[in-house]
């Protein structure tokens, strides 16, 4: 991959990102069914459905942060529910994060998500283990960072981070909500992968895959 | 037809239309994003004061805009919060350039998305703060309890504030001290209808529900027998010990019914609650009784007190006209 990951290639992660979600749409409704309210699936394809409309505008920012930020509404605006204001914040936090302008290279990409990540964890006031969406966010950036205190490759940064994400969103399946709709449930929730852990884990799959795969932009 | 409300999708619109034909000298209804905005010209430099709510708690907190009060209220779907998407065009549309104060109820929702659309206006340059409401003593960890009767109190106080001209700081200060002077406490005397799931079981003839939020959450079933003054020392004594309010302490006195509780109710409800005040030497300087916070069709009644002190007071009696408040 080339070594800074500019805002066209951030653009084609989200679009990734949000055809993903569109294909898991009917996965998520069910998991959300299960231990949620049932709209998960609906709300993310309405959001990303909203995303790639946006995306696909030429008039887009070349300006990273400016991109972020304008994601960020824009998910504010679609999804709605908790998970709007949730990735809202997450690329809200993100777009305040350093950048060269128009590209990030793997330190700021790391501490993008970084960024998220705090922001997210400060707005939802969830912590790991509580069986939401920090639970395969938290673990993916701390991989990311680990990644990158030992001089890796930006592929193996990324795989990294995915491969602690899919940890992450599995273990969900363990654990006892105490965070969100799901925690009503009590001990019930148990046995059942959270969705917003689901929806976040395509997060770094769909990074993993584009930033790994498309080279110099 | 158990109401003219079996459609949840559009009773909020249509009711919100409904309003702004009601009250035309008083509010403008915007639609998509939904928020309802006082008529009355604001001087520049002064703090705008905004609410949001999930809708079935009217009149609060739409009931509330116009001068002396709220600026602007955002509605939100049945029981859920308002979006930052309806919070931020509020703060656009009212913000005179003296910064913006939300009131919010101790609801996650709200939370999430008041500090949302705070951090957004923030970045845009707009300085927006929040006081939260958390006055119900049923919930004994003072973090997780809830919004009830001192969200309309607290309403009324910050928006006097920022029409006498109090700075962002001094209003919020002042409101923070009006929501930690007053105490509340939910009872349930008949169950929930929420439009879609029709009415549910009711409470036995001789049992109230001690503690329930205004979404119907639940509360804790006590049988009662011994008559009014059992029932009024059940609610009461709770709200007095928590302050605690002592002998001598002004104050004023909200009884707010659920909107299934009819006036007749209230009132001789109200004499027990009365007499048990007196009994404690409360001075009930000023009160309100009807319908000021309510859960949809739910029977049952909010009892709010809050410490008066000579700020409170003369911001409580400050001029205000609202569709229900006018003075």
């Amino acid at each position: 991959m080339a070594q800074e990951i500019t805002t066209n290639q951030l653009r084609k992660w989200l679009l990734a990102y949000a055809a993903r979600i569109i294909e898991n749409e009917d996965h998520l409704t069910e998991l959300d069914t299960a231990i949620g309210d049932a709209d998960h699936g609906v709300n993310m394809r309405r959001g990303m459905g909203k995303l790639q409309e946006r995306l696909r505008d030429e008039g887009h920012s070349e300006d990273v942060s400016a991109f972020l930020r304008s994601v960020a509404m824009t998910l504010i605006s679609g999804v709605g529910g908790a998970a709007g204001p949730l990735y809202g914040t997450f690329f809200l936090r993100a777009a305040t994060s350093p950048t060269n302008g128009s590209s990030v290279d793997l330190e700021q990409l790391t501490q993008m998500f970084r960024y998220g990540l705090d922001g997210l964890q400060q707005r939802g006031k969830a912590q790991a283990d509580d069986k939401t969406m920090i639970d395969t966010i938290q673990p993916a950036v701390e991989a990311m960072e680990a990644a990158l205190a030992a001089h890796q490759s930006a592929a193996v940064v990324l795989a990294a981070a995915r491969q602690a994400a899919l940890l992450g969103m599995k273990r969900t399946i363990e654990i006892e909500a105490r965070k969100g709709r799901a925690s009503y449930l009590g001990p019930h929730s148990i046995g059942h992968q959270d969705p917003g852990a689901t929806s976040a884990y395509f997060l770094f799959e769909t990074a993993a895959e584009v930033f790994t795969s498309t080279g110099a932009d | 037809m158990q109401s003219l409300m079996n459609k949840p999708g559009s009773a909020i619109t249509q009711s919100l239309r409904g309003m702004a034909l009601c009250h035309p000298d008083t509010i403008k209804v915007h639609f998509d994003p939904d928020y309802v905005e006082r008529l009355a010209p604001a001087r520049s430099g002064k703090v705008a004061v905004i609410s949001g709510s999930g809708s079935g708690h009217e009149p609060l907190p739409i009931g509330y805009v116009g001068l002396g009060m709220l600026d602007a209220a955002c509605p939100g779907p049945i029981f859920t919060s308002p979006s930052p998407v309806q919070l931020l065009a509020a703060v656009h549309s009212v913000d005179h350039g003296g910064g913006v104060l939300f009131v919010v109820k101790n609801y996650s929702g709200g939370v999430l998305n008041t500090e949302l659309t705070i951090e957004i206006a923030s970045q845009e340059g707009i300085d927006a703060r929040y006081v939260l409401v958390n006055d119900d003593v049923s919930i004994p960890k003072v973090a997780n309890r809830r919004g009830l009767g001192a969200a309309t109190l607290a309403c009324k106080i910050a928006g006097a504030a920022a029409e006498s001209g109090y700075s962002l700081d001094a209003a919020v200060r002042v409101t923070r001290r009006a929501i930690a002077a007053s105490r509340s406490m939910g009872v349930g005397t008949n169950v929930n209808t929420l439009p879609r799931n029709g009415p549910a079981d009711n409470l036995a003839d001789d049992s109230i529900e001690l503690g329930v939020g205004i979404h119907g959450e639940p509360g804790e079933v006590r049988s009662v027998t011994k008559g009014m003054p059992e029932i009024v020392d059940l609610i009461v004594q709770p709200i007095l010990d928590d302050l605690p309010f002592a002998s001598g302490d002004r104050v004023l006195l909200l009884i707010s019914g659920m909107g299934g509780t009819p006036p007749l109710e209230l009132y001789l409800f109200s004499e027990a609650i009365h007499e048990i005040l007196a009994e404690r030497r409360l001075r009930v300087e000023r009160q309100l009784i009807g319908n000021y916070l309510t859960c949809l069709g739910r029977g049952g009644y909010t009892i709010s007190l809050m410490r008066l002190d000579d700020e409170l007071l003369r911001l409580w009696d400050a001029p205000v006209h609202t569709p229900v408040l006018h003075w």
